[in-house]
């Protein structure tokens, strides 16, 4: 064999084209002729539409069409809910356009199709809509009580779903309690701010029957699937492509956003391409958002600090619709007692309708509200009980010895109970504890005290149930002509790497170097099914799929082989992009096996001559094409994960407060993550390190400031305080690879890690510098100057 | 985010764009465009004509003037923070350019394109002010002088009238021997500040504040000179106890309201200690002799 390429720090395929600008973002896609379109979108949060006047705005030149609820056919209909769940009240999804009433500041109300998009904004300046605003209520615990306004008349009491999950026996646990701690902690809403907005462009050839839609999206399939299913024409058809995309983070797995269908519509209808760019004031108004939740939770612990119960009961914004069902709320309850034990668990949520963009999962998915709960409840038994803060978590881990852990009650959000399957819990805590300088901190404390200094520890533990199913698949050939692999798989990329891990996994079996392995993901021609990338998923089940899929080739490679070298299988080894008798010089590239592995190979080059050398003089005795075989060195095969798989990790910091500027600086952040065996340790480093940075955005900076009217304040990066380069601190990323036993790899997903913990993380370290000056609680993030003044003021200071 | 449509005109000399400004009352001027292009492209500011001044005579260069340098309507940020002769004369000025957005929009901003948008936390207006500063407007009806504290009227509001152009800004170079410091709190680096504060002063042989300057950006709708701190503070050995009274007569400028990223009471908490650092660090750097 070659150099093991998994596992190994391999430099990403895809850069080189990035990097020299060739990337090929949908705006970047040439298609001739194309029209540009703008929608008109409402100015009020909750508005009944008496009328809307489109004359003047068709009338205006370069103004191809405009369309309203009444223009639209078939799509002026609510759109799909993609995850039901019986404890649902009411829900309800968007229509593309409105129709009567507006449900939040941005919805869609008309589109403008025009021959570019200044002209396109002029028209949809030109409409004039008649409204007649309705009351709103923008706070969640308001908006439940009787009497509030109403953000769907068919939705009482604005409550989209209420769900209780029961583990173990936790009324008993807090009547035997020796500790009771309830604390309340809230996390704002933000956004994924992807670099890239959404964006989608649309040709229909009349010629062929068949729509081409390059669609920004995380789930090409499943938009396939859709589209053909709601313009009747057959999946064959419908062609998607998830060409370069530029970030996701969740946002772009929402199907449908009313341009989806409504830029196909347009394309077809009008029979020239149609494009919608959406533009950043766009994403913050119209495209989905997540994290608002209240939680009031409580721990029921032993004088020795071992949490025998949790409690937590919690509301979460789900905006307007609740196209994703309760998807967020339940990945948060599922998390909510983290790397513990805590074998008694009672959780309620309660999702509100509010009038704002829906809420669908943005990368964390609830888990970094349900960490920021958890862990600052642990932070205040700990100093309730006069307990180390890490002592107190050493205490309840669940040990190595102790998986799978399951937890009877809690179903995940792959709808199967919480096993958390592997992990060296306490292990990666004295690992943080000890690149910290845990040790010596107090000390440090001190010291920098007399400077005038406030320095504090902050402290967080985290897992994540990773992978979801249900399922998916991979295809490999090995090109009969160049010898190259290509390797196509269901889901798509937003930037993440998978052309290279899944090279790198692809390479080990076939022996070849990861550059020669050709993946093309997010293009349903290239593959036909599968579901989409979310959920840490990709490496573990589609990289589980194509590891199945390699090994099937590579045998059928040195079955070929072998008989093309006159040896046995066993003596044939795949290295440097040929077959080799082992232990000789004797070899054939794979190239040459793959065309000999075609009975019909017209001898077109050198590489089909050669191989012509190899036909199987053997083989006289039947058809060419053996009974049960298939020409080719290729194979399809799926990989269907019999449960989600659980990373983990321990994040620690060392934070500085100035009392005068109230300003937080992180002057050391350490983070210990384990995602079990790691293909690729750049790659995975480049996801933490941009999970941790969109933490600290989440921790520090980033809340959507939406107004009591329904108005949001900050849709721009001018005041959406996303951070910059120089607001992120260096931080020492350490691993630990405890394999999953759930899969081949040993895989774990490590897409949405590294937000998870940051906000407790820096709560625990703001509330320990300065808890020198009195006794201040921080349990509201993103934690702002303010908050941290008005702190500082009740205490005196 | 795209512009409604607009006219275009790059005049070549002063006196063609002032004809242009005048005849059209929606006109508006192009310098860095660091403001104006993004408050077009939210549709925010719909000038029916931009006049591109970059291309006018005369209107680039910084002069460092014996007593002042002066910076003329084309000069970048940049420039301005990386000219020698500037950083020479007075090298607080390079510390204060350090806090201007990030260097792509520095190249590109002009400073006093800045001045003229009067953003009320913006670093270049409280320079401005802070050094007792000027302006030239030039009209129809020909030039006039008008100090900092008269040219910056309001939020994003200035004396200049519409048919003006501001030619060029005339920055004091502090007397020899002054200290200076600036600094402002930011929720982010290069962020309009939620305040900011700068100082100069000279210290006389007793170390008593012989002269002192201090000026705030960030609390109100326009920069405020700190005139009843300066009061308290000339004369005296900036002691705590001086510095505490300063901050307290400080405080009541605040008027900027509650906004989701601070509060009045976090805003004056934040004035209050950077009054304090700020004129700490200008005495140090007086007393050490060197401005910087």
């Amino acid at each position: 064999m070659s150099t093991r390429s998994f596992g190994a720090r391999v430099e990403r395929n895809v850069d080189p084209k990035l990097l020299r600008g060739e990337g090929a973002f949908i705006d970047d896609i040439p298609l001739a002729n194309v029209l540009h379109t703008a929608f008109l979108r409402s100015p009020h949060a909750r508005a009944r539409i008496k009328s809307i006047d489109v004359r003047a705005a068709k009338q205006h030149p370069g103004v191809v069409a405009v369309y309203t609820c009444d223009d639209i056919g078939v799509l002026d209909m609510a759109m799909p809910l993609l995850i039901p769940h019986p404890c649902m009240k009411n829900p309800q999804t968007q229509r593309p356009l409105a129709r009567d009433e507006v449900h939040y500041v941005g919805q869609t109300i008309a589109m403008v199709v025009a021959v570019d998009r200044y002209t396109a904004e002029d028209g949809a300046g030109l409409i004039e809509v008649e409204y007649e605003p309705l009351p709103v209520e923008m706070d969640m615990e308001k908006a439940l009580a009787p009497g509030a306004p109403l953000v769907h008349e068919k939705a009482p009491g604005n409550l989209a779903a209420h769900f209780v999950q029961v583990c173990g026996k936790p009324d008993d646990a807090f009547a035997r309690a020796e500790h009771i701690v309830k604390i309340r902690v809230q996390v704002d809403r933000s956004t994924a701010a992807p670099m890239e907005c959404r964006a989608i462009a649309a040709r229909w050839d009349a010629v062929s029957g068949e729509l081409t839609v390059w669609d920004g999206t995380q789930a090409p399939i499943s938009v396939r699937g859709g589209l053909a299913s709601i313009f009747a024409l057959d999946e064959d058809k419908v062609r998607v492509i998830a060409p370069d995309v530029g970030g996701g983070f969740g946002q772009k797995v929402l199907f449908f956003y009313p341009d989806e269908l409504l830029v196909p519509m347009a394309a077809m209808q009008l029979g020239r391409p149609v494009k919608y760019i959406e533009d950043r004031r766009e994403n913050f108004l119209g495209s989905s958002q997540e994290r608002t939740q209240i939680h009031e939770i409580e721990l029921a612990a032993l004088k020795t600090g071992e949490v025998i119960g949790l409690r937590d009961s919690f509301l979460h914004d789900t905006g307007a619709y609740i196209p994703y069902g309760i998807a967020v709320a339940q990945v948060a309850s599922t998390s909510i007692a983290g790397p513990y034990r805590i074998p008694n668990i009672w959780v309620e949520f309660k999702a509100v309708y509010t009038p704002t963009v829906q809420v669908t999962p943005y990368r964390g998915c609830g888990r970094p509200q349900a960490c920021f709960a958890v862990e600052r409840a642990m932070d205040q038994l700990a100093e309730e009980l006069g307990l180390d803060r890490f002592e107190i978590r050493k205490r309840n881990f669940i040990g190595v010895d102790q998986f799978p852990y399951e937890r009877e009650g809690l179903l995940f959000a792959d709808g199967l109970k919480v096993t958390l399957d592997s992990g060296q819990y306490a292990k990666a805590l004295g690992m943080a504890a000890d690149a910290l300088g845990a040790s010596s901190f107090a000390a440090d404390q001190a010291a920098a005290r007399a400077e005038g200094k406030y320095l504090g520890l902050g402290l967080a533990c985290y897992v994540e149930g990773t992978g979801l199913g249900p399922y998916e698949g991979g295809h490999v050939r090995i090109h009969p002509i160049t010898g190259k692999v290509y390797v196509n798989t269901g889901l798509s990329t937003q930037g993440q790497g998978h052309d290279t891990v899944f090279a790198q996994i692809v390479s080990d079996q076939l022996g070849v170097k990861p550059e020669d392995v050709i993946v093309v993901e997010g293009d349903t021609k290239a593959f036909d099914w599968g579901v989409a990338t979310f959920a840490s998923r990709a490496a573990v089940v589609s990289g589980n799929a194509i590891h199945k899929t390699a090994i099937t080739v590579r045998k059928k490679t040195i079955t070929a082989a072998a008989n093309m070298l006159e040896v046995a299988e066993d003596e044939v080894e795949l290295r440097d992009g040929a077959a080799w008798v082992i232990g000789s010089n004797r070899f054939v590239p794979l190239a040459a096996v793959a065309t000999a592995s075609n009975p019909l190979r017209y001898a077109f080059n050198e590489a089909a001559q050669a191989a012509t050398q190899f036909a199987p003089a053997s083989k006289h005795d039947g058809p060419p094409l053996g009974e049960g075989t298939a020409p080719g060195l290729e194979a399809t095969d799926y990989y269907s994960p019999p449960a989600s798989t659980w990373a983990y990790g321990v994040h620690a910091a060392i934070v500085e407060v100035d009392p005068g500027t109230c300003a937080v600086k992180i002057r050391k952040y350490i983070c210990i993550h384990d995602c079990g065996n790691m293909i690729n340790p750049m790659i995975v480093e480049g996801q933490v390190m941009g999970g941790i940075a969109q933490g600290i955005g989440g921790a520090l900076y980033e809340r959507l400031d939406y107004q009591p009217d329904g108005n949001l304040a900050n849709a721009s990066f001018m005041d959406f305080l996303m951070p910059y380069a120089t607001e992120i601190p260096d931080v020492k990323i350490l691993h630990l690879e405890t394999p999953s036993p759930l899969n081949p790899l040993g895989v774990k997903g490590v897409g949405e890690a590294g937000c998870i913990a940051v906000g407790a993380v820096v709560a625990s370290g703001v509330e320990d510098a300065l808890k020198q000056l009195g006794p201040m609680k921080f349990r509201h993030v993103p934690l702002t100057p303010t908050m941290i003044s008005d702190a500082l003021e009740s205490v005196g200071h | 985010m795209k512009p409604s449509l607009f006219g275009y005109r790059a005049p070549k000399t002063l006196d063609e764009a002032i004809t242009m400004l005048a005849s059209d009352a929606d006109a508006a001027v192009l310098a860095g465009g660091q403001s104006l292009l993004p408050a077009m492209n939210f549709r925010l500011a719909n000038p029916s004509l931009l006049i591109d001044i970059q291309h006018v005579e005369g209107l680039r260069g910084i002069s460092v003037e014996k007593d002042r340098i002066v910076v003329r309507a084309m000069v970048r940020h940049r420039e301005f923070e990386l000219d020698p002769a500037v950083r020479a004369a007075n090298p607080l000025i390079h510390e204060v350019m350090q806090h201007v957005a990030h260097v792509p929009i520095r190249n590109r901003g002009t400073v006093v394109g800045s001045l003229c948008h009067a953003d009320p936390s913006a670093e270049m207006p409280l320079l401005l002010t802070l050094l007792g500063g000027s302006v030239i407007a030039q009209g129809p009806q020909g030039r006039r002088e008008i100090g900092a504290e008269e040219f910056f009227t309001s939020f994003l509001s200035t004396a200049r009238r519409q048919d003006e152009i501001i030619v060029e800004a005339r920055f004091p170079t502090p007397r020899a021997g002054a200290g200076a410091a600036f600094d402002e709190v930011t929720r982010r680096h290069g962020d309009y500040a939620l305040a900011a504060v700068g100082c100069v002063l000279t210290l006389d042989a007793q170390d008593k504040a012989a002269t002192i300057q201090l000026a705030a950006s960030g609390i109100a709708d326009k920069p405020l000179r700190l005139k009843g701190a300066e009061a308290l503070l000339k004369g005296s050995a900036l002691a705590t106890g001086d510095l505490d009274a300063a901050v307290k007569a400080s405080l009541p400028l605040v008027t900027q309201s509650d906004e989701a990223n601070a509060s009045v009471s976090f805003r004056r908490r934040a004035l209050g200690a950077l009054i304090r650092r700020m004129v700490v660090k200008a005495a140090e750097r007086a007393r050490s002799g060197s401005p910087q």
